[in-house]
């Protein structure tokens, strides 16, 4: 069954690509079954708040050589990192590179707090990350693309073009072109990161988006990026700032 | 046509000495050993549960008992069973006259396509079941080569 | 770090049917899974959910490795007087865990 669907897909090969238009937009939350979204929409249901509760103890925990804690320098979380998640990954002018909100987390980590950087998908970084997330919840998605970012947008916009692995696939192919039809009995979204890090049933656990894409890149057989790859941050960057406008879910739950 | 999961499914069962089903009749042991051999007729029992499950690994599932739940006239305990999966017990509870309603809900593994059982125990010691027949999806895209 | 979620309305009628729902965090690892070296994972799950009402036991329930990881439970039980409402979970490995509400009943 997943061979016929590969056939299809060869047959209608990715020629033009086309983005969903703004208003035909749909979040992964519309492809989903009602006991899923149900999950999502209570958080009293949802996994991914037992992070969030962890992520609001560490914003509070003293740590490292500063003993100072998140809330020391950016108080209550619920004011200051209002609209925060909605904006990442942005462009560091100072520092010349695009960051994403892992980054950032751990940048104040290390350089403000003295502390050593959270590993990639630990539970601390998840859950500060989830933490962090949840007070954009209900805003729309903001990526700023100054001039000097423009061609790190492009750069992410052509991956997501780009046939790779050994099933010789893009990310647009499914995406762009067949989302909303079936793969292996499952609706294929549109891959808008608007509730990232998520509660994935898949994981059985919260995850990032980074991690979601090293899903990604195996499902076509390809050699996923390392954790924090520039070639990731570029990536998400277009792919966030393809779903700017849309609201932001976090925590989010998926299949 | 053969689908690619009963391929998959064929070729492990020749290859992994480890079954990672059930055998057959152990669900009808796990019931046997609750009710005794009394008959479990289908009524009174409402197993909610998608037809069509898109993660087998994390499904919504849920249980009502029409019951008055009084001291006299109430249900002891739900009991819900996979017969495909490893194990064919997948969860119990256990209620009583200060629940006020039978009915819980839970998040199950599903490992295949099958018909989930509910069974009830009311208080007078008869049983009553209900069944739900059940078609699981693979997730895309994993973390394994599948 | 955050072990269980709880929901428990805070105030409620003498005899009204109230809904309970809790999520504890727990990977709920089957015993089934092999390691890519083709090991065996050991099982390691929660075996038993008991809530009590200021003490007295309202619901149990027995856990199996098909419960799915972080556990949901949602039930109901009489509101039939003030006082604590509280969830305890045990399981493989000493694995043990509790929270507990307050409920205002008139």
């Amino acid at each position: 069954m997943i061979l016929r669907a590969l056939v299809l897909l060869l047959v209608l090969c990715a020629a033009a690509r086309a983005e969903p238009p703004p208003a035909g937009r749909r979040s992964g939350y519309e492809f989903m079954g009602p006991g899923t979204r149900a999950m999502q929409d209570d958080d009293a249901s949802n996994p991914a708040m037992l992070w969030v509760l962890d992520g609001e103890a560490l914003w509070r925990a003293r740590a490292g050589a500063s003993g100072k804690a998140c809330a020391d320098c950016h108080g209550d979380a619920a004011t200051s990192m209002k609209g925060v998640a909605a904006r990442y990954p942005a462009y560091d002018s100072a520092r010349k590179a695009l960051i994403d909100l892992d980054q950032r987390v751990n940048l104040c980590r290390t350089a403000q707090q003295n502390a050593p950087a959270f590993e990639p998908e630990s539970r601390e970084l998840l859950a500060l990350s989830a933490f962090i997330g949840r007070q954009s919840r209900g805003m729309p998605i903001d990526i700023a693309v100054p001039g000097e970012a423009q061609p790190l947008l492009e750069a992410g916009r052509a991956a997501f073009g780009r046939r790779q692995g050994q099933l010789n696939l893009a990310c647009t192919q499914c995406h762009d072109r067949l989302a909303g039809e079936k793969l292996a009995g499952n609706p294929i979204p549109q891959a808008h990161p608007t509730g990232y890090p998520i509660y994935r049933l898949e994981w059985q656990g919260l995850g990032s988006l980074q991690r979601r894409l090293r899903n990604c890149m195996i499902g076509v057989r390809a050699e996923p990026y390392a954790y924090g790859a520039p070639e990731f941050v570029e990536l998400e960057y277009y792919l966030m700032w393809r779903a700017r406008g849309m609201k932001v879910e976090t925590p989010a739950v998926r299949p | 046509m053969i689908t690619r999961r009963a391929f998959l499914a064929a070729a492990a069962a020749a290859a992994a000495p480890a079954a990672l089903q059930a055998t057959p009749g152990a669900m009808s042991e796990a019931i046997r050993a609750l009710t005794g051999g009394a008959p479990a007729p289908r009524g009174r029992v409402k197993l909610d549960v998608p037809e069509l499950i898109e993660n087998g690994n994390s499904v919504v599932l849920g249980v009502t008992v029409e019951s008055p739940m009084t001291e006299i006239d109430h249900v002891r305990a739900i009991h819900v069973f996979a017969p495909l999966n490893p194990l064919p017990n997948m969860i119990s509870v256990y209620l009583g006259p200060r629940a006020g309603r039978a009915r819980f809900t839970t998040r199950v593994r599903v490992a295949d396509s099958q018909t989930l059982v509910a069974l009830a125990q009311l208080s007078d010691g008869s049983f009553w079941s209900d069944q739900v027949s059940v078609v699981v999806t693979l997730a895309a895209c994993t973390e394994e080569v599948k | 770090m955050a072990r269980a979620i709880v929901k428990v309305p805070a105030r409620a009628r003498r005899g009204e049917i109230i809904e309970l729902r809790a999520i504890v965090a727990h990977v709920m690892e089957t015993g089934f899974r092999r390691t890519e070296t083709g090991a065996l994972v050991p099982r390691d799950i929660i075996r038993q959910m008991v809530c009590r009402y200021n003490g007295v036991e309202v619901f149990r329930a027995d856990f199996h490795p098909a419960v799915a990881a972080n556990p949901l439970i949602v039930f109901t039980t009489l509101a039939t007087e003030s006082g604590r409402i509280e969830f305890r979970w045990t399981g493989d490995n000493g694995f043990a865990a509790a929270e507990s509400a307050q409920i205002t009943v008139e």
